[in-house]
C-alpha cells in the first residue's frame, strides 16, 4: 500500500517538514509504526476482547458467529464495560496521582523541606483554606498550606463522606450523582472501586459497570485533577496571561535546546529557575553557545508555558519530530504520554534522553532522579550535562523549521473575570450577558491529545475554527491547546481572522484571543470551575445540563481522555469524541453511552471523526440549550467558509438577524 | 498462475483476526464499524478450528476437480478460468446443501439469514485489482499466504535442502 505522504500526516508544515526529512534519512516514526501495525485487532477496537481472568482470553465475534459470551458467560456488554471502567480508572489513576505528588510537594514546602520553592499564590491559598473551613485568622501561609495540603491529601485516603471539591458543584448535578449513587468518595476509592467491579465475576451488570466508570472519572476531575489544578496554582503560582510562541521554530540554532516533555509541573519549575542561574549560563558560554533555550512538548510544556511564558516546541506528535530537528542536547521527561520508541531516535542523534520520576522509568534513558529537598541544585545538575552535550551536536544534522507562531496563555477561572469585567469590577456577567444577547452562541471546550489515526492537528483546527465562524467561545487544553497555539488561534488577532461578528466584538472590546488556552490536561478542571461560575451569575440556568455549552476531543487516544470523558459527561455535559470509545462491539453499552446515560447525568456522548459533522452536532446541541433558556436568538450570520482566513473589512456580512 | 491460501500452522496463534477481516471484506460498507451493524451480518468464509495448544484457519483449498461444483445441481458453484477461485451465483444457489456435504473439508456453510451457501471466493475482487485477500491482510502473524504451488515447493524445497547440508555435515543456506 502506498505511503501517504507527509502533508497526509500533519497539517503543521513544521511537521510535514520533519516527516519527509525522517524518510530520508530511513527514520521509522509513529506513524510508521502504525501503518506497520494494519490492521489493527478488531476485536481490541470494538472492546469485545477479555483478558480478564486466565479461562480465557474470550473474544466474541461481533459478526454473530462463534459463541456470544465469554467462557465465565460475560455478555459483550459486559465485556465492553468492564474493559472501559478500567480504562477509566486507569485514566483517573493517572491524573490523581500526578495531583497527588502536587499536595504532597505541597506540603514538603510547607515544612520548610523544599529548598527553592516558595509558596507563589497565598491568595488562592487563603480561598481555598476559607471554602475547605480551614480558620486563617493569624495563620502564616506555611501554616494554611500545611493544613490544605494535609486537607487534599485526606480526600485521596477519604473513607467517609464525599471528596471536599464537590460541594463546589451545582446543586442539582449533585442530586444527580446521589440519585445515580455515584457522588466520589476517596480518589483512591473509587479507582481501587472500579477496578475491583471489573475483576472477574464481580460486576457483571453493564449499567453498573458504566456507573462505576463516571465515579472514577468524577474522582479524577472533581478529586485529581481538581487537587493538581488549585494546589500547582498555590504551590507555583496563577497563571495570568502572557506572550509567548509555539512551535519547533523556538528552538535555536546556536543555543543549547533543552525540552521538558510530560505532565507534572513541579521539577520543570525548578528548571526555568535553574536555567536563568549565572551558573548554567556561563556553562552555555564556555560550551560555545550563546544561551540555553528551554522550550516543552504536551503538558508539561503547558505548565511552563502558563506560569514562566517558555515557549512550546510541539504536541503529542512532535516529540518524536523535535528530536529529528538535530538541534536537542537533552530531552527531560517525567510523566505520561512519553513514547518509548524517543530512546531509539535519540540514539540517531546525539539526544541525552533523562527519566526523572520514580512513577516513570524508560529503558535505555539515563535516570536522574529529581531531588525534591535540592530542588534547584537537582535542577542544575540535570541541565549542565544537557549543556556540556552541546559539543556532541553533529551541525550537518541540524535542520530547525522556522515555523513558529505567537500566542497568548495564562487564561484561569479567576483571570478571566479581569478580562471579562475588568480589574474593578470582576464578574462573569458580561460573559453570561453576551451569551443571552445573542453575541456569543456559547462556550465549548475542544481539548485532548493527538493520534496517528488521522492527520496530526486536523481535527482540532477544523472543529476549532467551525465553531469560532458560529460565534462560539473556545477554551482549550492539552495537546488541542498547542495544536491551536501552532496555528495562530490563540491570539487576539485570530477573532479577525475566524471568529463571527459577535464573538469578534466580544474579544474585540476586551482584547481576548477567541480560543483561550487555560493550561495542561489536568486543568479541564478549571473549566469545570469556569462553568461553576457562569452558574453562579445566573440567566444561564443553575445546572451544567443547562448551559449552551459541549466539550470534544476530536483526537483522543490516552485512557485519561476516557476519564475526563465520564467527568465531563457525569457533571452534565454533551461531550462529542472524535474516535468511538472502544465498545462499539456492543450496542447496548453504545447505545447507552450516547443516549441513554443523559436520563442518568444531564450528559451524553457523541462519536464523530468529522469535524464539521461534530461541529454541527455541537451547534445543534448548544441552540437547543439557548431556546429552552429562552435567549435571545443570535446578533449575527454565522461568518461566511469563504471569509475565514481573512480579515473582515466591511459591514456588509455583518447582516443583524432578525 | 493459480495461487492459495498458504496455512503456516505454527505462527497461527488462533487469534481469529482473519475471521473478522474475510466478515469485513465481504460486507457492504468494508470497514469494521459500518460492517458490524449491517443486516443480514456478513459471514466469514474462513473459520479458526483447532483445540488447545492447535488452531489452524481452514478455508476453501479451491480443489482442482472440486466436489462442490460436481454435486451442485444448479451450476450455481464455478470458476471463470482454471486459475480462478470457485465462486458462488447467489441467483442460481437453491440452497440445497449438497455441497455441503460433498466438501471434504466443512468449509462450506448455509448462511441462516440468506438462505445461501457461503465459501471462500479467495477475494477475487480485491486480488484482480492486486490487493491480497483479506485473511491475509487480517493475520498478524504471517500464517496466511497468497502463493502459487511452485512458490510453495521451492520454498520446501530449500528447507529440505538446509536440513540435508546439516546431516551430510554441510551447514549452509539456503539458496
Amino acid at each position: 500500500m502506498p505511503v501517504p505522504g507527509s502533508h497526509q500526516r500533519s497539517s503543521d508544515p513544521a511537521a510535514c517538514r520533519m516527516l519527509e526529512l525522517a524518510a530520508q534519512n530511513a527514520l521509522k516514526l509513529a506513524y510508521d509504526r502504525y501503518d506497520a501495525m494494519q490492521p489493527l485487532c478488531g476485536y481490541g477496537q470494538l472492546g469485545i476482547c477479555c483478558q480478564n481472568c486466565n479461562m480465557g482470553p474470550c473474544r466474541i465475534n461481533p459478526f454473530g458467529d462463534g459463541p456470544q459470551t465469554g467462557i465465565c458467560g460475560a455478555s459483550p456488554a459486559v465485556i465492553a464495560a468492564r474493559n472501559l471502567a478500567r480504562k477509566s480508572a486507569v485514566g483517573s489513576a493517572a491524573h490523581s496521582d500526578h495531583g497527588r505528588g502536587i499536595a504532597q510537594m505541597l506540603l514538603q514546602t510547607a515544612r520548610g523541606k523544599t529548598p527553592g520553592y516558595r509558596i507563589k499564590g497565598p491568595a488562592k491559598l487563603r480561598k481555598l483554606a476559607e471554602e475547605w473551613g480551614i480558620p486563617t485568622a493569624g495563620a502564616t501561609t506555611e501554616q494554611l498550606a500545611e493544613k490544605v495540603a494535609l486537607a487534599a491529601l485526606e480526600d485521596f485516603g477519604r473513607q467517609d463522606g464525599v471528596l471536599r471539591f464537590v460541594s463546589r458543584a451545582p446543586q442539582k448535578v449533585r442530586a444527580r450523582w446521589e440519585k445515580a449513587g455515584v457522588a466520589p468518595r476517596g480518589i483512591d476509592r473509587e479507582i481501587v472501586g472500579t477496578l475491583h467491579s471489573t475483576n472477574m465475576g464481580a460486576s457483571n451488570e453493564p449499567h453498573h459497570l458504566i456507573l462505576n466508570c463516571v465515579r472514577a472519572g468524577l474522582a479524577d476531575g472533581w478529586g485529581g485533577s481538581m487537587i493538581a489544578t488549585e494546589l500547582s496554582d498555590i504551590l507555583l503560582g496563577e497563571p495570568a496571561p502572557l506572550v509567548s510562541e509555539a512551535n519547533l521554530g523556538v528552538l535555536k540554532r546556536d543555543y543549547v535546546n533543552i525540552l521538558v516533555h510530560g505532565h507534572e509541573p513541579v521539577l520543570s519549575d525548578a528548571l526555568v529557575v535553574a536555567s536563568q542561574s549565572d551558573e548554567v549560563l556561563d556553562a552555555c558560554r564556555d560550551a560555545g553557545a550563546q544561551g540555553l533555550q528551554l522550550a516543552g512538548i504536551c503538558c508539561t510544556a503547558n505548565e511552563v508555558l502558563m506560569r514562566h511564558g517558555v515557549p512550546i516546541a510541539g504536541n503529542l506528535l512532535h516529540q518524536e519530530f523535535a528530536l529529528v530537528t538535530g538541534a536537542v542536547e537533552m530531552m527531560v521527561v517525567d510523566i505520561q504520554c512519553i513514547f518509548p520508541a524517543l530512546r531509539d531516535l535519540a540514539k540517531k542523534y546525539h539526544t541525552l534522553m533523562v527519566s526523572t520520576s520514580p512513577k516513570a522509568h524508560f529503558e535505555g534513558f539515563q535516570h536522574i532522579e529529581f531531588d525534591d529537598s535540592r530542588a534547584i541544585e537537582s535542577a542544575k545538575q540535570i541541565l549542565l550535562a544537557g549543556v556540556a552535550n552541546y559539543v556532541n551536536r553533529d551541525k550537518s544534522k541540524v535542520h530547525i523549521p522556522t515555523e513558529k507562531s505567537p500566542l497568548v496563555a495564562g487564561f484561569t477561572t479567576e483571570g478571566v473575570f479581569d478580562h471579562l469585567g475588568g480589574r474593578y469590577r470582576p464578574s462573569y456577567r458580561p460573559l453570561n450577558n453576551a451569551i443571552s444577547d445573542g453575541r456569543i452562541r456559547g462556550v465549548v471546550a475542544v481539548v485532548g491529545c493527538n493520534t496517528v489515526k488521522i492527520k496530526q492537528d486536523e481535527a482540532h483546527l477544523a472543529l476549532v475554527k467551525e465553531l469560532l465562524r458560529h460565534d462560539v467561545l473556545v477554551v482549550q487544553t492539552g495537546c488541542s491547546a498547542i495544536a491551536c497555539g501552532k496555528a495562530g488561534l490563540l491570539t487576539p488577532e485570530a477573532a479577525d481572522l475566524y471568529a463571527g461578528n459577535g464573538l469578534k466584538e466580544v474579544c474585540d472590546a476586551v482584547g481576548l484571543p477567541p480560543c483561550l488556552h487555560m493550561g495542561s490536561c489536568v486543568d479541564i478542571s478549571r473549566i469545570l470551575t469556569a462553568c461553576i461560575e457562569i452558574c453562579r451569575e445566573g440567566g444561564l440556568g443553575d445546572d451544567f445540563a443547562d448551559l449552551p455549552v459541549a466539550g470534544a476531543a476530536p483526537e483522543w487516544m490516552s485512557d485519561k481522555a476516557i476519564a475526563i470523558g465520564f467527568y465531563v459527561v457525569g457533571s452534565g455535559v454533551y461531550t462529542v469524541v472524535g474516535d468511538p470509545l472502544p465498545v462499539m462491539g456492543s450496542p447496548v453499552v453504545a447505545d447507552y453511552l450516547t443516549n441513554g446515560i443523559e436520563k442518568d447525568f444531564g450528559g451524553k456522548f457523541a462519536f464523530e471523526k468529522d469535524p464539521i459533522q461534530a461541529a454541527r452536532l455541537i451547534i445543534k446541541h448548544i441552540d437547543s440549550k439557548r431556546e429552552a433558556l429562552h435567549l435571545s436568538p443570535m446578533m449575527f450570520e454565522p461568518r461566511p467558509v469563504e471569509s475565514l482566513g481573512k480579515p473582515l473589512v466591511d459591514d456588509s456580512a455583518r447582516a443583524a438577524v432578525g | 498462475m493459480k495461487r492459495m491460501l498458504v496455512i503456516r500452522i505454527k505462527r497461527c496463534l488462533a487469534c481469529k483476526s482473519c475471521e473478522l477481516g474475510c466478515a469485513i471484506a465481504h460486507s457492504e460498507s468494508g470497514e469494521l464499524f459500518g460492517a458490524i451493524l449491517e443486516q443480514p451480518a456478513s459471514r466469514s468464509r474462513v473459520r479458526v478450528a483447532g483445540d488447545a495448544g492447535f488452531a489452524m484457519p481452514l478455508q476453501c483449498r479451491q480443489c482442482e476437480t472440486a466436489p462442490c461444483m460436481g454435486v451442485c445441481p444448479t451450476k450455481a458453484l464455478n470458476r471463470s478460468g482454471v486459475d480462478d477461485p470457485i465462486v458462488l451465483d447467489h441467483g442460481l444457489c437453491i440452497g440445497c446443501t449438497w455441497c455441503v456435504m460433498a466438501c471434504p473439508f466443512g468449509v462450506i456453510s448455509l448462511d441462516e439469514q440468506r438462505r445461501a451457501i457461503v465459501k471462500c471466493d479467495q477475494c477475487f475482487d480485491l486480488v484482480q485489482r492486486g490487493r491480497l485477500p483479506a485473511c491475509v491482510t487480517a493475520c498478524p502473524s504471517g500464517a496466511l499466504t497468497f502463493q502459487t504451488s511452485d512458490d510453495v515447493s521451492r520454498e520446501k524445497r530449500e528447507a529440505c535442502l538446509v536440513e540435508f547440508r546439516r546431516a551430510a555435515g554441510q551447514p549452509g543456506e539456503a539458496v
